[in-house]
């Protein structure tokens, strides 16, 4: 309302698309033309992205910290699985039920969340991702258990492209939806709401005072990033065709947790790069060696926190900054 | 026009037959490629291991070919129990290592994320461990040369019968092989006369089985019926089991040999010593064929101990050396399963077959006792069934 | 009552497993994720010396957390130092990279196989009660941990080194005014965090089997107990631990259908009502 009084040109100018993310978004085009052997790879990883772009809006912007995203992600998982297992196979439609399942079930437990400190929230959601995934354990008849839920039959996307084994639909389907909830994820962070929340992890004080409803902020934008999971997990189980039961798990929750901060988190950019970055380098490194490439991953987070805190984007902001301060040395 | 048009064509067409002659000697030449996908990382990762070695020990003796061509054994982990990775796994050996023959499959549900690959890509997938019985259903591609749950459960139970125990309780990890496990138990078992007098399902990631065996103790059963993925679970009942003494209050185990199989029986220990169980290998099998296999393997791998797992991966790369054999060096996966189906050879577990209707494997069942034999602990057969198929499919 | 005494005894292992990362997490404020894999190299010290090296159990146990602590001390001299002043997300990506090194090279160093251990033949078998029947070595567990507990409550609460952690913790500058070495401060706390760890793991492989898989298997548990017991705190350790352990056990005992749910529930229901742990003082930072 009076917010249209102050002047907002730097508000704007943040928003405006930096030819860098223009560059940025041709990646996907280059990586198909050049690996296109290994599409189910760089699908996963725009999946990954996605789902690690939740976990960024939430914790990187709110400062809302999870240790059991996963439960959203599955959540979804299985909410599209189900409903292309019983009959209903359009790729669309199980994203829309799995965004709103997602979505329904994060602003419900957002409430727990929202509670206690860090350390609490962290166990809260671990809690609450663990109790979803023995319910998922359990419901052998709906789930399968641990043998996951099979049977899922998609029918073409937008009725012309069917899903093939080179996975070339599921990749730009998966790449196409990342784009576009990036492209609103950025609307979103760069809205006084976004803003809001950018104010609430630097001084949830001050915000009341301003006139800003924390509470109801912070909820809202778990559900947000509830549904952005869910869509995450709906689309791996649409391209993959199968659910298995690890999509609610800790490991995934956790390893989640290592991408965005090895990406960088509080940077939607942050998200993308470090799914890009681990996946990248899980692949290639178990494909060098099977049995032991866990310690070379090891050996790659422990030497990124060393030598480049705040992740892949804070390592890159300090380079820009660095040549940015050379540039002016010259000068 | 029209001359030259044909003159092209038949330029178009000595060059087309020149080519696919000069592909046809490079076929000939060209690596067979051979994708696992295995856990070789995480809490199964001693099942990828076995395997890769039984497999590796194959093309060592047979010279590092099959059917003329050389072999390369690509293997891919799956890290264990993560349906999503071996699916993955497995569609990039057929897309980007192009692969003519999948194999591996450390656990089942790997083994069902991965059958549809299996179908559409129109490739035989050998099944070298992963034991619900329903996975040859997943695909009319997928053959198995390991064992199903309900191959080593109906033996045991049928033996429980004939040697007095009369009320067993039942505790089976909770999924497909558990599951399958249980209900055969079940069936074969009350078919006998058993009585079933309680039953447990035990998570899949979950080594405290405290609860449980007090809870045995409490029922008092003649017998308690295991099964749980071999590893640490099965240290960890019968760690257990001995602790709370349970065999002095007169409960005896009833297992399948996965208890205790080569590769954790020494981590068992003592405690293990006078078990019964079925399975279909044991390193002590006497015969010509394994005392080579267990020679040739201590050679090639000195730390490790040969199991069942290992003679799957021998096997099934034997089983794909006997196909190309038979089908001439043609992979196309439906001639290589037609000659696949009801092929039989001698195993150093002993004769074993194809079944030709269920593609599923039929083998002699062997019911073992655990005993000290030079010094070491060893599973020694006593009791044997021959040619059981999967009571699992109908 | 033997589920009872059983829950108490699985909390205890818990509670000194678990009570090395209360000190890590809640004394020096550092998330160390890399705890289980400190209880690992304790677990795999124990076996070998045991198994090759032929040390009696008892004796084991200590060496186990003396070199586990050594161990330690090494990495935080050369490591964990730098990452103080880190943020905590910086922590726990640094220390969960450890764990991925770590589980690696157990495989490469002792193979992916569960390992072996026998214990001497006084804490086997079971020492039988009318309608309870105790596990000998549980029962050791539980006199060790209570010894254990009350000690470190004494170091922390009322000794000279323990005042100076605090101070360090609370306030370093201020501390290194008052002429405390905090560098040498934390270095024996952190041994101390570690020795507890290899001490615990060494323990525990007898109940929770040991392989390389060891330190992710049960960071969820460690977890839980410092958050509901409130991190820092000894005595709501102990308590969580208990707790927790007494309600998984009969968790699984009576209702088997659910399992592991229970536990979860418990722990999401506490810090609903008690967001800083039971007996947790305001998380500091």
């Amino acid at each position: 309302m009076s917010l249209a009084t102050f002047d907002l040109t730097p508000l704007r100018r943040a928003d405006r698309w930096h030819p860098a993310e223009l560059a940025f978004w041709l990646l996907p085009v280059a990586a198909y033309l050049v690996f296109p052997d290994n599409l189910v790879l760089l699908t996963q990883i725009a999946i990954t992205a996605l789902f690690c772009l939740s976990l960024d809006l939430i914790l990187g912007y709110a400062g809302i910290v999870s240790l059991g995203h996963a439960a959203f992600f599955g959540f979804g998982a299985y909410a599209a699985g189900l409903l292309a297992a019983n009959g209903i196979g359009d790729p669309l439609a199980g994203l829309a039920v799995a965004a709103l399942a997602s979505a329904a079930l994060g602003f419900v437990t957002s409430f727990l969340v929202l509670r206690g400190s860090d350390l609490t929230r962290l166990m809260v959601t671990l809690g609450i991702a663990m109790m979803l995934y023995e319910v998922a354990n359990k419901l052998t008849d709906l789930t399968g258990g641990v043998d996951g839920l099979q049977g899922i039959e998609m029918t073409p996307l937008l009725g012309r492209f069917t899903f093939d084994l080179y996975g070339k639909t599921a990749y730009w389907y998966a790449v196409a939806v990342l784009f576009l909830l990036f492209w609103a994820a950025r609307k979103l962070v760069h809205s006084p709401f976004g803003l809001s929340l950018k104010g609430i992890r630097l001084n949830v004080a001050r915000m009341p005072a301003i006139g800003a409803p924390v509470n109801a902020r912070l909820s809202a934008i778990y559900t947000i990033g509830a549904a952005y999971a869910g869509i995450a997990g709906a689309l791996l189980a649409q391209t993959t065709q199968f659910v298995a039961l690890d999509v609610l798990s800790f490991n995934r929750s956790a390893e989640l947790m290592l991408i965005l901060v090895l990406g960088g988190s509080g940077s939607l950019y942050g998200a993308v790069i470090g799914a890009i970055v681990f996946m990248s380098a899980h692949h290639v490194l178990s494909d060098m060696n099977p049995e032991y490439w866990q310690f070379w991953l090891g050996a790659l987070l422990v030497v990124v926190v060393l030598f480049a805190r705040d992740g892949v984007m804070g390592g890159l902001r300090r380079l820009s900054h660095a040549a940015g301060g050379l540039r002016k040395g010259a000068r | 026009m029209q001359p030259r048009t044909s003159i092209a064509w038949v330029t178009a067409a000595l060059a087309a037959s020149a080519l696919s002659l000069a592909a046809h000697s490079a076929w000939a030449a060209d690596p067979l490629k051979v994708g696992l996908v295995l856990p070789m990382s995480g809490p199964f990762a001693s099942y990828g291991k076995q395997i890769e070695h039984g497999a590796r020990l194959y093309l060592q003796q047979s010279g590092g070919t099959i059917a003329g061509r050389p072999v390369e054994l690509i293997v891919k982990d799956d890290t264990g129990v993560a349906p999503e990775i071996s699916k993955r796994a497995a569609q990039e050996l057929v897309v980007k290592d192009k692969v003519d023959v999948l194999g591996g499959f450390g656990l089942t549900p790997s083994a069902f994320a991965a059958a549809p690959i299996a179908t559409e890509a129109k490739k035989p997938m050998i099944v070298m461990n992963a034991a619900a019985s329903a996975i040859t259903t997943k695909s009319n591609y997928v053959l198995r040369v390991s064992h199903t749950l309900p191959q080593l459960t109906a033996p045991i139970a049928d033996w429980a019968v004939k040697n007095g125990i009369r009320k067993v309780y039942t505790l089976v990890a909770d999924f497909g092989p558990g599951h399958d496990a249980e209900a055969q138990f079940k069936k074969t078992f009350t078919a006998g006369g058993g009585e079933i007098v309680g039953e447990v399902r035990t998570p899949v990631k979950n080594p405290d089985f405290a609860p449980f065996l007090q809870k045995i103790k409490d029922i008092k059963p003649d017998a308690v019926f295991l099964f749980v993925p071999p590893g640490e679970q099965t240290v960890a009942f019968m760690k257990g089991f001995v602790e709370r003494d349970l065999a002095k209050a007169g409960i005896r185990i009833v297992a399948t040999g996965d208890l205790t199989e080569e590769d954790i029986l020494d981590a068992v220990g003592d405690n293990a010593l006078g078990l019964i169980t079925s399975l279909q290998y044991s390193e002590v099998h006497n015969s010509p064929e394994n005392a080579a296999y267990t020679r040739a393997y201590y050679a090639a791998y000195p730390k490790d101990r040969p199991n069942y797992m290992s003679v799957s991966g021998f096997d099934g790369m034997q089983l794909i050396a006997r196909t190309l054999e038979k089908t001439g060096g043609d992979v196309t996966a439906d001639k290589f399963m037609a000659a696949a189906r009801g092929m039989s050879w001698t195993s150093p577990r002993g004769s074993i077959a194809i079944d030709p209707d269920t593609r599923d494997i039929t083998q002699t069942i062997y019911i073992r006792k655990v005993e000290r034999v030079d010094g070491k602990l060893q599973n020694v057969e006593f009791d044997a069934v021959a040619n059981v198929r999967d009571p699992g499919k109908p | 009552m033997t589920v009872l005494f059983d829950g108490v005894a699985s909390g205890m292992l818990l509670f000194l497993i678990s009570v090395g990362l209360s000190v890590t997490l809640g004394l020096m404020n550092f998330v160390n994720l890399a705890h289980g894999a400190f209880a690992m190299v304790g677990g795999y010290l124990c076996v070998l010396l045991l198994n090759r090296v032929g040390v009696p159990f008892l004796a084991a146990l200590p060496l186990a957390a003396g070199l586990t602590a050594l161990v330690g001390v090494v990495l935080e001299r050369t490591l964990y130092r730098r990452l103080y002043t880190a943020t905590h997300l910086d922590q726990v990506l640094f220390s969960i990279g450890l764990v991925f090194m770590s589980i690696a090279a157990a495989q490469f160093l002792f193979g992916a196989q569960q390992q072996p251990l026998t214990l001497p033949d006084f804490l086997r078998g079971q020492i039988s009660l009318p309608g309870l029947d105790m596990g000998a070595y549980r029962l050791f567990l539980i006199l060790l941990s209570l010894v254990i507990a009350f000690g470190l409550q004494r170091l922390v609460g009322g000794t000279r080194f323990g005042a100076e952690l605090r101070a360090s913790v609370d306030n370093p500058r201020a501390a290194r005014g008052v002429g405390i070495n905090v560098e040498r401060v934390f270095t024996l706390t952190f041994a101390l965090g570690t020795a507890l760890a290899g001490l615990g793991g060494a323990l525990g492989v007898e109940m929770l089997g040991l392989d390389p898989g060891f330190p992710v298997k049960y960071i969820v548990y460690f977890l839980i107990v410092v958050a509901v017991g409130g991190s820092g705190n000894i005595t709501g350790s102990l308590v969580a631990s208990l707790i927790l352990g007494v309600l998984d056990v009969a968790g699984k005992y009576y209702v088997p259908q659910i399992g592991a749910f229970v536990i979860y529930a418990v722990m999401v229901v506490m810090l609903i009502f008690r967001p800083q742990g039971l007996f947790g003082r305001r998380a500091a930072r």
